[in-house]
């Protein structure tokens, strides 16, 4: 989109401009890297849940045309373990850890015994992908089944089979946070308390490009190159080069291209990126390897899967007395990157919500189990904390008899903005929750619906509405304070602003764009700050050889951290341009002011230089002011002082066939509140996904495992239901808009807003809908037509 | 997602096709639109040596109307159906029944024959076969034989196609004057096939009376069955609501269903009952317009 130098880019609706490659399929993924003499990874992988390695036969897949090697772990010498960068030990003073969390280890290639369906033991590699996979079907493990557990809740039973020896009982670990005597005294006072088993099932990421890569090593030079699916390509450098091959972090360069989406997913180091990069250092020939997507479903973090009881207390005023919550975890087989962090820190932390409480009180016990290995899912344990409250909030409500929107605005927090220290340890930045609240009411017009539905319930139709109100953690993280957590890493970000002789400009972002849009949004940011058109900016990223040491996009982070990182460079270039124009125009530095992209004496508009001038003389310093260096391009790390708190409030109305349980969504409204907005369309359609993704957990989506072979019973497209375009509805979406203070773009973050808010409005509005026949809960998700049509049954069974 | 190795042939008439499927046994498979049989390969759950495809033999596809019946040819798409003026003037329902198959991707390249020689037991095409009682034309060595829609369907992926024989059409015939036919379905969240799909076409005399009644289920069981229960309860009388409840009420007798992740054998019943009756009500609706 053309746009004139000058007009201010930030809040405008200006169209992608990354998208005209993506829609007419000339975006470079990493499947799309070809080199010459490349080789193709299969990898053999357990068929069974639990089993024993006794041995592993390839000697007839060596035979088979085209194989270059096969490895097994035995073959992988001096590879350590994939690391988990988040610790939770009591001698490293993380707060809240009742029982330390058991390291057990996770190799590349697993020799001892395979843990899930799935589990890599041996890797084909083949001068052509069909003879890799032909081949590693010839590949002969010999197995000693075991007894599997998948199940959350019976993980950690008497006489579960044992998954680590290293995590008896498999239990990885327990946490607690809040105050457990003011919780107990809270219920004690109380007029109303309610108990509820509140699941929240195993999901899928599915990010529409499968995980891939390509490592090739360079006899040369001794580089290893990584082309890799990921987020955060400083981070798979760092772990891969630092814990698990030992290799020099400088001769390894990481480059995460065009990424076709990640929720998440993307983030995380797994076997075959390692795999790959030490095969090709054997092999001297670059290795690929693109996951198919039933291995995508076998292997991808999952995300969610706890089950809680969650407790609630109230007082007949309605006010929220005490808030008590038991959560159980399943991290799956092993410890993914950030495992530990989402069932924890992630998620008992955002358990105080939009509300005043009296006390709060939540253990967390993460188990393992024989299953696919669970880390963070677009939201991340913020989802998982907005469920249980929104819907223990609606269950006291029904039992107190009071309506479910005049309860949640009996308990907001009031408006304010610098701090609001919660029970359960973070402080929030800015907030106004009953605002955000009133306009959903007034979009809804609630007064009339309840009308509409006390006279559709006499014709007999199961019509609903249902709220959630949330509050998030994003803008990840103010690295002290997570280092306190236990976080292995530091989370701030980094930006290089690189200003050309001509005046053009390079941003290298150590933000990672899997589909957020940074190549447009930045691009607003600068070209508003220069005062230049945004044809004259270009936003670099993925690529550790040309960015600084970035720690990449995840928990809607981006425009926030990596955004005020750039805003900080942009400074420092306007700084030095005025020291720069001043000499120019014989002038003192302080007299000097940019406007309309020149540097101008203050007030006196004939004496000025523009920006091209100034950069133009940066690089050809003949007048040029002493002590100054040449060059004009200018770095900054930028790390947050505090989280920032998106917030909002939805509302979903539905209608269920009575005769078949169907759920059919009629309106689907939303108010988020994610501070300023760089790009309202971009933001929206953040919205629009999160928000599918949310109904599509609250209806469709689940990882279901089969409890007797521990098998993946929804392994791929045509069992896993994937919410679809046309079975949701138009939305109607709305902003309020409340600066945050943490930093000076006052951007809270949007990435994930829809996703936390969906699940419980969509949940709860079938549970109104379904109030006149006496339910007020169901436990499981997602709502597939079969569970409410049971519920139904059930229902009129006991009347 | 790699199939194993297998020769492809491009067969230019039926006879080169018939020749192929003599000489190659069970190591072929026929190739119709592809959109069951290569997911399949892709995961290795059929791995034939040769794949015959049709898609070259002239003449195969298209829809002709004879008077009595709508003849398609096997290898014509389901879009083919949908959008085919001859259907829509002739027997709407059938391109009700190709409008709810998949998605647009699969019914631009799957055929009505593909589907019925599969005989995936959630197909849609079964159940609207089975109400309007369609002829199965196939031809092999010795000729073209026809086979009955109630003789076909077998069991599980089973039809009454010999081994050496293809499927080259499908004879559904007319309804007469005073008839109405409907598709209700419950689609699987993600696939889209039928978890349960009911098809219903009635003829009603001038006084109201059904006189002819013919109804197919999906999806439930192994294999798409006639719900005799439901048409005997329907033919001979007039289709107010509470006969159609009742006749509705045994639309899951002879249905050997199934439980999966949609649906214990109680709801999937339960569903058969609901769609029969949804189908029944629109097809009497339509009689009547």
């Amino acid at each position: 989109m053309a746009t004139v130098a000058g007009e201010r880019l930030f809040g405008k609706a200006i169209k992608r401009r990354e998208d005209p490659r993506f829609i007419t399929g000339r975006g470079q993924y990493v499947d799309d890297v070809k080199l010459p003499g490349m080789t193709y990874a299969a990898f053999v992988r357990s068929q069974h849940a639990h089993a024993k390695i006794r041995r592993i036969d390839a000697s007839a897949a060596l035979k088979h045309p085209g194989v270059v090697a096969v490895f097994t772990g035995k073959d992988m010498t001096g590879v350590n373990s994939l690391p988990c960068g988040w610790d939770l030990r009591k001698e490293k003073n993380i707060p809240g850890v009742v029982q330390d969390l058991a390291m057990v280890p996770h190799m590349p290639l697993m020799s001892d015994a395979a843990r899930h369906v799935g589990d890599p033991v041996a890797v084909v590699i083949a001068d052509s992908q069909a003879a890799a996979v032909d081949a590693a079907d010839k590949v002969k493990v010999d197995w000693e089944p075991l007894p599997s557990v998948t199940a959350t809740d019976k993980a950690a039973r008497a006489g579960a089979p044992q998954i680590h020896t290293s995590a008896p009982g498999n239990v990885a670990f327990k946490w607690e946070i809040g105050d457990r005597s003011a919780t107990d005294a809270a219920f004690k006072g109380a007029a109303v308390t309610v108990k509820k088993r509140i699941l929240n099932q195993r999901l899928v990421a599915n990010a529409m490009e499968p995980r891939a890569c390509i490592a090739r090593f360079d006899t040369a030079t001794g580089e290893l190159t990584l082309w890799v699916t990921s987020q955060n390509p400083h981070v798979h450098r760092l772990l891969m080069c630092a814990f698990v091959l030992g290799i020099p972090e400088h001769k390894v360069r990481v480059i995460a291209p065009d990424v076709g989406g990640g929720f998440g997913s993307k983030i995380f180091l797994y076997n075959e990126e390692v795999v790959c990069s030490w095969a090709s250092r054997q092999l001297k020939r670059p290795v690929r390897w693109t996951a198919t997507r039933r291995e995508a479903y076998l292997t991808d973090a999952h995300g969610r899967d706890h089950v809680t009881d969650a407790e609630l207390a109230l007082g007949k005023d309605g006010k929220i007395l005490g808030l008590r919550v038991k959560t159980t975890a399943n991290l799956g087989a092993y410890l993914s990157t950030f495992a530990p962090a989402v069932p924890t820190f992630l998620y008992g932390t955002l358990l105080n919500g939009v509300y005043t409480i009296g006390a709060i009180h939540c253990e967390v016990t993460g188990v393992f189990t024989n299953t696919t290995a669970v880390d963070a899912y677009r939201g991340a344990g913020r989802p998982e904390a907005c469920y249980v409250l929104e819907r223990i909030v609606e269950a006291g409500a029904r039992a107190l008899g009071m309506d479910v929107a005049e309860l949640r605005k009996k308990n907001f927090i009031p408006r304010f903005s610098g701090a609001y220290q919660t029970l359960v340890a973070v402080s929030y930045d800015s907030g106004d929750y009953a605002a955000a609240f009133d306009k959903l009411l007034q979009m809804l017009d609630y007064k009339k619906f309840r009308a509409e539905q006390a006279a559709s319930r006499k014709q007999g139709r199961l019509l609903g509405i249902g709220f959630s109100t949330y509050i998030e953690a994003c803008s990840i993280a103010p690295s002290k304070l997570v280092g306190a957590l236990g976080a292995g890493a530091g989370l701030y970000e980094s930006a290089k602003v690189r200003v050309h002789p001509t005046g053009g400009v390079t941003v290298y972002t150590g933000s990672h764009s899997h589909g957020q849009g940074h190549e447009t949004t930045f691009a607003q940011l600068v070209a508003d700050e220069l005062q230049i058109p945004i044809e004259q900016v270009d936003i670099v990223h993925g690529d550790t050889g040309a960015i600084p040491f970035g720690m990449g996009t995840y928990g809607s982070r981006s425009a926030s951290v990596g955004g005020t990182a750039i805003l900080m460079s942009l400074n420092k270039i306007k700084e030095k341009g005025r020291r720069i124009a001043a000499h120019l125009l014989e002038a003192s530095p302080n007299d000097i002011e940019y406007v309309k992209g020149q540097f101008q004496v203050k007030g006196v508009p004939s004496k000025a230089v523009p920006f091209g001038a100034v950069s133009l003389t940066a690089y050809v310093p003949h007048k040029y002011p002493d002590n100054l260096e040449p060059g004009l391009e200018e770095t900054s790390f930028y790390d947050p002082s505090n989280f920032c708190f998106p917030f909002g409030a939805h509302a979903c109305v539905v209608e269920v066939d009575r005769d078949t349980g169907t759920v059919k969504i009629l309106r689907y409204v939303a108010v988020d509140d994610v501070g300023k907005v760089i790009n309202p369309m971009i933001v929206d359609g953040m919205v629009h996904g999160g928000i599918a993704q949310g109904v599509g957990q609250a209806l469709w989506e689940g990882a279901v495992y089969d409890e007797g072979s521990g098998q993946l019973v929804t392994g791929s497209m045509m069992d896993y239901a994937l919410p679809k375009a046309d079975m949701l509805p138009l939305y109607e979406t709305d902003r309020t808009v409340t600066p945050t203070p943490v930093n000076p773009l006052g951007i809270k973050g949007a990435g994930e807003t829809g996703t936390i808010a969906a699940t419980p409005t969509v949940v709860n509005a079938v549970v109104d809908a379904l109030a006149p026949l006496g339910i007020d809960h169901i436990e499981a998700m997602p709502l597939t037509s079969e569970r409410v049509w049971k519920a139904i049954q059930a229902a009129k069974a006991k009347r | 997602m790699y199939p194993a190795a297998f020769d492809y042939h491009a067969p230019k008439n039926v006879k080169e096709a018939l020749g192929l499927l003599g000489k190659l046994k069970d190591d072929a498979k026929i190739l119709a639109g592809g959109h069951s049989l290569i997911p399949m390969m892709k995961l290795r759950l059929a791995q034939p040596k040769h794949l015959i495809d049709l898609g070259k033999v002239p003449g195969l596809s298209g829809i002709k109307a004879d008077g009595k019946a709508l003849v398609i040819g096997a290898m014509t798409t389901h879009w083919e159906v949908e959008s085919s003026s001859a259907v829509k003037s002739k027997l709407p329902v059938l391109a009700e029944v190709a409008s709810v198959i998949g998605d647009p991707a699969v019914r631009n390249k799957g055929t009505i024959g593909g589907s019925l020689a599969h005989a995936d037991p959630a197909a849609d095409w079964p159940a609207a076969m089975i109400a309007l009682g369609a002829e199965m034309v196939c031809e092999g060595p010795k000729g073209k034989r026809k086979v009955g829609v109630d003789q076909w369907f077998l069991g599980l992926m089973a039809t009454a196609l010999k081994e050496r024989e293809i499927l080259v059409q499908v004879r559904v015939p007319l309804l007469p004057a005073g008839s109405g036919a409907a598709y209700m379905k419950f689609p699987h969240p993600a696939s889209r096939f039928a978890v349960v799909g009911a098809c219903a076409a009635l003829t009603l005399d001038k006084q109201g009376v059904c006189s002819k009644a013919g109804v197919g289920v999906t999806g439930a069981g192994t294999r798409a069955v006639r719900a005799k229960g439901v048409e005997a309860a329907l033919v001979g009388k007039r289709l107010d609501a509470a006969t159609i409840e009742a006749a509705a009420q045994k639309a899951a007798d002879g249905v050997d269903v199934q439980a999966d992740l949609q649906g214990s054998v109680e709801y999937k019943s339960h569903l058969c009952r609901v769609f029969a009756k949804r189908a029944i009500t629109e097809a009497v609706r339509r009689a009547g317009a």
